[in-house]
């Protein structure tokens, strides 16, 4: 990501150089970079509410019972965090809010269990940090509501004919994307640290 | 099924309160110390997203989307995918709000049940904004070494692309 980011930067240089839109890139930089604030303030009510709802769902056992519920499938992914019905229950709403499409609730609850995965490491993601962002960064939603609503509105006459090969790419790319996982931690394994 | 969507938010939140409730929790009291630790993950995936909408800024600006995917154009028709995804596919796990701008467009000229159009559909429902969640995900752990997340992830979204074209021929 940091090679990345350096990357992009460097080539918007040259590129802003080559279009004569020098101006219209620097004004970018300094315009985009205040959008990252009411960006976060507009998240920041649904992480506290589902936050907060998380907090009472722990404190009651509601989470250690989703974290049952759902071990054979977490157990197998996050295998450090196997006795962690605090972490496991985290993920486990995660994935259903995912699932559901709820991605204002996936989001605070993902981020929970990255915190906790996190806590007492030395700042490098671990397997299964990484696991869990992998599973967030493939859209595993059931019903593409979004994509269908769009489609609707632009006069398609069939806006839901699309799920097939929605989901036979999304089972596609997750299966891609936590395979080379899988790979990726075998050739370069965690170092101690975190857990 | 669209009742069953606008159900699911409101279940959750009057569940877990009814099951808290009844569990003897003190919701306020719960809610309000989870809450806390929401802000303070908010206010740590602030300074990371800065830098990336920045950049990402910067080089929207400079053009440097029209320039790779000029550049990229001959291996997309090698790999037989419809060039007018392009955009969309290079889009997708940069932007959120970017990427649906054109996939509107792309519907909007090739029409929604149009080959195009659901290639289009299925590369924007099958895929997620990859660079801003892992931005944000990271950035909230305060995880600095990112070591094989980004490699992974794009890994999925590339399969998607590749795949999209052809799903939507054998399966539509």
């Amino acid at each position: 990501m940091n090679w990345i980011l350096t990357i992009l930067a460097l080539l918007s240089i040259v590129f802003g150089l080559c279009s004569g839109r020098m101006e219209a890139v620097g004004s970018a930089a300094l315009q985009k970079c205040g959008e990252a604030v009411p960006l976060v303030l507009s998240l920041a009510g649904a992480l506290c509410l589902w936050s907060g709802l998380a907090e009472i769902a722990g404190r009651a056992g509601l989470t250690e019972k989703l974290a049952a519920l759902f071990r054979p499938l977490t157990g197998r992914l996050f295998p450090a965090f196997r006795r962690d019905s605090a972490v496991l229950g985290l993920i486990s709403m995660n994935i259903a809010a995912n699932l559901l499409g709820l991605g204002n609730a996936a989001t605070p609850l993902g981020l929970a269990a990255m915190e906790r995965m996190a806590a007492g490491g030395n700042g490098a993601a671990t397997r299964e940090m990484i696991t869990l962002v992998v599973l967030n960064t493939c859209s595993i939603q059931l019903i593409p509501t979004t994509v269908a609503a769009v489609r609707l509105s632009m006069g398609s006459a069939a806006p839901m004919e699309i799920l097939p090969p929605v989901l036979a790419a999304s089972a596609l790319s997750l299966a891609v994307s936590l395979l080379l996982c899988t790979v990726c931690a075998r050739l370069f394994p965690d170092k101690g640290g975190a857990r | 099924m669209k009742l069953f969507a606008a159900l699911a938010v409101p279940l959750a939140v009057g569940g877990i309160l009814l099951y808290g409730l009844l569990h003897g929790v003190d919701l306020f009291a719960a809610f309000a110390e989870g809450a806390k630790k929401g802000l303070r993950t908010a206010a740590a995936m602030l300074p990371p997203l800065v830098l990336f909408l920045a950049i990402l800024g910067m080089f929207e600006a400079s053009g440097g989307l029209d320039v790779l995917c000029h550049a990229l154009r001959p291996a997309a028709e090698l790999l037989d995918i419809p060039p007018e995804v392009l955009p969309l596919s290079l889009l997708r796990p940069v932007s959120g709000s970017g990427s649906l701008a054109v996939f509107r467009e792309i519907l909007a000229e090739y029409g929604p049940d149009s080959a195009v159009g659901r290639t289009a559909s299925v590369i924007q429902s099958a895929s997620e904004t990859t660079f801003y969640t892992l931005t944000v995900y990271f950035g909230a752990a305060k995880i600095s070494r990112q070591r094989y997340a980004l490699p992974c992830s794009l890994a999925g979204d590339l399969a998607v692309v590749l795949s999209a074209g052809w799903l939507v021929g054998r399966m539509l």
